[in-house]
């Protein structure tokens, strides 16, 4: 147990019963994070990234959705654990934080109530005087000028990097071992973006804690993330170190998402090339491979393999720790020779 | 808060002014002929349009001077009182003079002050007991939304609310008080006089404009309360380790109710036309059944004056419901 990373999870399933028919929101789930370490999961909106960290935090309603598998926070089981137990965990071991922070902090309270009710609830014994010097601690270690001031004002007196700052201040208010961060840049303009993923880089350097970084931006987890997981209809597709992932891609997905990043200091013949089609349905998926109905490359793949079988993950050509969910036999090649020269054509020059 | 306040207050003395003008008109220009009323009503119906008495009847009555002068007269009574003179006999009626009755010549005032206190112990205890009742049912539907219970529940509401109320009042009125006794005396007694006797006389009312009204404050708390459970705030509260309670009740309701009150606010005036019927069903002598009796009766300044009250009432309810929403939504306060 000791060695074991500070968040687990194992063949974590998350289903939700409808009226419509079973949504699959996560199937076969897992990855693991460890202390000081960074986990960047990607993945388009509806590929189950939001949904399976909830379920890290005990969020789903119970009567709503069923989960199976196992996850496990510092080496405890939290899947099945009661709901007293996991209140204890929520905001305490673990924290997280939202995107959107004006819908996500309460419009009626006080930036500074809001606070303190956090620190307060794990920490009962301590005085509300307490609490507001911690609140006011935070604030300012987030990085919001005259704390003492700011925190009697509404969050709609805020403006919207100040609320993600609060937002982080609240969820880092239990010193939490791990943090999940839903997209917590998604609402905010580019400039306060890399501000606010800057304050959160110092912070879990300072409190060496376990982040899981949500997000559907590669430019994000480039900057942030220590390992990727990258989401596709509720499964891992891609998952592995950062580097790997962003340089040897072995999925076409992965790829679909690399040509879909804009950058403005690429050269301007490199084309940005949205994947066709939508996410697929979670109520009745695509047989095989969930990606093939928008697959570039399925006609690689002898047969009609993809369409019928979901390919297992299986170690990545290069070996190490990245795994992927593909058919394609020799991916690495496509991806240098096909997919490179399109979306990064100044890389291919500089390769022998 | 304070200049929010008096704002609301002169614009709502503003509403009440403009209010009194058109219940004054109707003495000069509405369908009925009040002069000959009257004129009846003093002759023993021996009164026709060529009289001599209608003569005297309506220059009694200002018919014959212009009716920004009358109302101008009859505002200053409102406000300062005045001597009302009918044949020899000279009225004194002090501020705030609402005139005499036609029925008996007594001073509306006077008859406001005891009536006054009946509808709004009806009205205000109804009110309070539908909205408990209505936020409170509607907020255990909300959590247990889609189950059998809520959907009972729901459906249960509908059909009491598709029954006028009218008829639900007289129901309650037959079987609970005439053959079942459980209420005996629905009576009025003065809260100052006796405060058991003045529960225990209103109980029934309350309770069927309690259940009535709470019927459709069920079905919006339960909306905005299933609205509210889903916002992305009461999740960030969940994540915070807070309990079930507390998320519910100051997370979740503090946002459903501002919809709620804001409903409330409207339906004031459905409120005290409920009344009308409340204490014309249970015989309870308050506002609405003296100003239904008036306007049978054309006593003009007893439907002036309920008119008025009423305005007066829906008024201050809204500027009460104002206080009330800024109080819940800071944004309001501060914008």
């Amino acid at each position: 147990m000791s060695d074991e990373p500070f968040l687990v999870v194992e063949d974590l399933t998350v289903r939700f019963p409808t009226a419509d028919g079973l949504v699959q929101a996560v199937t076969d789930l897992s990855y693991s994070v460890e202390m000081g370490k960074t986990l960047g999961i990607v993945g388009e909106s509806g590929s189950g990234k939001s949904v399976s960290s909830m379920a890290v935090l005990g969020l789903h309603d119970a009567r709503t959705a069923r989960i199976d598998g196992s996850i496990r926070v510092g080496g405890k089981e939290v899947v099945g654990l009661s709901e007293s137990k996991m209140r204890e965990l929520r905001g305490n071991a673990v924290a997280m934080i939202f995107q959107d922070a004006l819908a996500a902090l309460h419009p009626f309270y006080k930036v500074g109530k809001q606070l303190t009710e956090a620190y307060l609830v794990h920490h009962p014994s301590a005085t509300k005087r307490e609490a507001r010097a911690r609140a006011i601690e935070m604030l300012e270690r987030v990085g919001i000028p005259q704390p003492d001031q700011r925190i009697d004002q509404f969050p709609h007196q805020y403006s919207g990097g100040m609320r993600q700052r609060a937002m982080i201040a609240m969820g880092l208010i239990n010193d939490p071992s791990l943090l999940i961060a839903d997209e917590p840049t998604t609402a905010l303009d580019v400039t306060v973006q890399a501000q606010i993923l800057d304050l959160l880089q110092d912070l879990q350097r300072e409190f060496n804690s376990a982040v899981i970084l949500i997000t559907h931006d590669l430019g994000v987890v480039a900057e942030m993330a220590d390992d990727v997981l990258v989401m596709y209809g509720g499964r891992a597709v891609e998952y592995g170190p950062c580097t790997d992932i962003l340089t040897h891609p072995e999925m076409p997905y992965t790829w679909g998402l690399l040509s879909s990043v804009p950058d403005v200091t690429a050269d301007t013949s490199a084309r940005m090339i949205p994947i066709p089609g939508n996410p697929p349905s979670l109520l009745s998926p695509p047989s095989g491979c969930s990606f093939h109905p928008r697959c570039l490359y399925r006609d690689k793949v002898p047969g009609d393999l993809c369409s019928t079988t979901l390919p297992a993950l299986t170690p990545a050509g290069r070996g190490g720790d990245h795994v992927k969910r593909c058919h394609l036999p020799n991916p690495d090649a496509i991806y240098a020779t096909e997919v490179l020269p399109e979306i990064a054509p100044e890389l291919v020059k500089e390769m022998p | 808060m304070f200049s929010f306040l008096v704002k609301r207050i002169l614009s709502g003395s503003l509403i009440i002014v403009l209010v009194s003008m058109l219940v004054y008109l109707l003495f000069f220009y509405g369908p009925q002929h009040p002069g000959l009323e009257l004129c009846r009503r003093e002759t023993n119906n021996r009164c026709g349009p060529t009289s001599a008495k209608l003569v005297e009847v309506e220059n009694r009555l200002g018919y014959n001077n212009p009716v920004y002068e009358e109302y101008g007269k009859w505002a200053k009574g409102l406000v300062a009182g005045r001597t009302i003179t009918v044949g020899e006999t000279a009225y004194d009626c002090p501020a705030p003079c609402l005139g005499l009755s036609f029925r008996d010549r007594t001073l509306v005032t006077d008859q406001l002050k005891t009536r006054f206190p009946v509808t709004l112990s009806i009205a205000v205890g109804g009110a309070f007991l539908y909205l408990l009742v209505g936020v409170t049912v509607g907020v255990l539907a909300a959590r247990r939304r889609g189950t059998l219970a809520d959907r009972m529940l729901v459906s249960s509401t509908l059909v009491l609310s598709s029954v006028p109320y009218y008829l639900v009042a007289l129901l309650a009125f037959l079987l609970l008080t005439i053959s079942t006794h459980v209420f005996p005396d629905v009576v009025y007694h003065p809260i100052t006089d006796n405060p058991v006797k003045w529960f225990s006389g209103l109980l029934l009312v309350w309770l069927v404009l309690g259940v009535y009204g709470a019927t459709s404050y069920t079905r919006f708390s339960r909306g905005s309360m299933v609205e509210a459970l889903s916002e992305d705030y009461v999740r960030t509260a969940k994540a915070k380790g807070l309990t079930a309670r507390v998320i519910v009740i100051r997370h979740a309701l503090r946002a459903a109710l501002v919809p709620v009150v804001t409903i409330f606010g409207i339906d004031f005036a459905f409120l005290l036309a409920g009344t009308v019927f409340t204490e014309k069903i249970f015989q309870l002598d308050g506002i609405g059944k003296w100003g239904l009796e008036a306007t049978y009766i054309k006593d003009l300044p007893v439907v002036q004056a309920t008119s008025l009250v009423l305005a007066v009432f829906v008024v201050v309810g809204n500027i009460l419901v104002d206080i009330v929403y800024s109080w819940l939504d800071p944004r309001v306060r501060l914008g």
